[in-house]
């Protein structure tokens, strides 16, 4: 009855946790992007990617809107904007 | 986003300092891992079944086990002449390390096998609901130390795990953070390097149990370090080769941002002896700027 559980590698990309935002998300300005990466490497979702300067941008599928990419950048370049509104 | 080891769609709390220490942690090892993971939060919201955010192998048993599973992997893989080739990563959460996990650690390190220990340090047991560890804090408001009157709060001071780890004579053991990533990477990277039983501790803020906006995952994590209360330390062969040196801000600073310590605000003697804790860590270690 209980024997080893194998699920797929990464399969947890199915779960859409952006349905968890309630309150703010993440606007990327990409103006005075210095591509530091810093977003990037503090996203605990891992759901931020870029390239070149102001490129960079999250995927709203998996944000949860903690915040933490704009209060690490350097920049001011991210800004937290209430959820549902059209910015 | 892209060849993620530890992918998106998992379930922690927003702002989870410990699901952004287990991504940053698994970059720096890279794909050539393998993963034992002891009970916890991380566990938990990691592997919703059917879903895994995984992209290494990656084994749960018991609570208290990772640390004799990962033996037995690495045991398997110098049978097969693979060692070389392939990290292998115990880890867990304070309580999973500290307590319940502490013997299956012992063994590891006393044994000498060829892995990368990790300690999660939220400070206290989380996904059961903010019980006390052995690595909560002094006075911390936790379900099992609730402040009152015959205490305020947690009784005992942290356990000193990187000292419990070092008395094994082991060749690497250090503390890191999630508000310091390059330090924290650089860290998993030499002690993966490095041959024999290493531990690695990191500091990672818990919103949920620690009772702060998510958005102050990084600040409070900073703030711990800057007064002095989260030494970041590292060991090579015994020796502290390395620390990172502050200019020491006032333990409330620190506390204040958090409703863990919410009780202690107009209780100056009790913050006093938190203070004590701070000075006591900054002595020991030489944390102080020398410019000061
Ligand atoms: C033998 C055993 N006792 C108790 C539990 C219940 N349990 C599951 S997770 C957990 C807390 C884990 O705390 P910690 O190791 O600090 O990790 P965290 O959840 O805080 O990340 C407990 C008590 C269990 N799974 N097995
Ligand atoms: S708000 Fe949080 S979850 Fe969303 S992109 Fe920024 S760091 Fe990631
Ligand atoms: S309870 Fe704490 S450790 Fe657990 S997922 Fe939530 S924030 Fe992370
Ligand atoms: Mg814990």
């Amino acid at each position: 009855m209980f024997g080893p559980l194998v699920v797929k590698p990464g399969s947890s990309k199915k779960n859409k946790t952006g349905s968890w935002r309630i309150e703010t998300r993440p606007k990327y300005l990409q103006k005075e992007c210095i591509a530091c990466k810093l977003c990037v490497a503090i996203c605990p979702e891992g759901c931020v990617a870029g390239g070149e300067k102001n490129t960079y941008h999250c995927d709203y599928d998996y944000c949860k809107g903690c915040g933490l990419c704009a209060f690490i950048c350097p920049k001011k370049d991210i800004e937290m904007v209430k959820e549902g509104s059209k910015e | 986003m892209s060849d993620m080891h530890f992918n998106s769609g998992h379930t922690a709390c927003s702002g989870c300092g410990q699901s952004l220490g287990a991504r940053l942690v698994l970059e720096a090892a890279g794909k050539n891992t393998i993963i034992a993971n002891n009970t916890g939060c991380l566990e938990v919201f990691s592997t919703k079944y059917p879903q895994s955010s995984w992209g290494v192998p990656w084994i749960h048993s018991l609570f208290e086990n990772a640390a004799a599973v990962a033996s037995g992997i690495e045991s398997a893989l110098k049978y097969l002449g693979k060692k070389d080739s392939v990290n292998v990563i115990a880890q867990a959460g304070d309580g999973g390390t500290a307590d319940i996990g502490l013997q299956a650690l012992s063994g590891m390190l006393e044994r000498g096998h060829d892995i990368l220990y990790v300690c999660y340090d939220n400070e206290a047991y989380m996904n059961t609901g903010i019980q006390r560890s052995g690595l909560t804090p002094f006075d911390s408001n936790t379900t099992t130390s609730p402040p009152g009157s015959h205490s305020m709060g947690n009784i005992r001071p942290k356990k000193p795990m990187p000292e419990i780890a070092l008395a094994h004579g082991i060749p690497y053991v250090a503390t890191a953070s999630v508000a310091f990533v390059k330090d924290l990477q650089r860290k998993v990277k030499k002690a993966i390097s490095i041959k024999g039983p290493k531990y690695i501790q990191i500091h990672v803020p818990c919103p949920l149990g620690w009772r702060h906006q998510p958005n102050l995952t990084v600040p409070v994590s900073r703030a711990a370090i800057e007064c002095g209360l989260y030494p970041i330390i590292e060991y090579e062969f015994g020796k502290l080769i390395a620390v990172q040196r502050i200019r020491q801000k006032p333990v409330e600073e620190y506390l204040k941002l958090q409703g863990r310590f919410k009780h202690l605000m107009k209780n100056p003697d009790e913050i006093k002896k938190i203070q004590d804790i701070a000075d006591n860590n900054i002595e020991k270690y030489g944390l102080r700027l020398e410019s000061q």
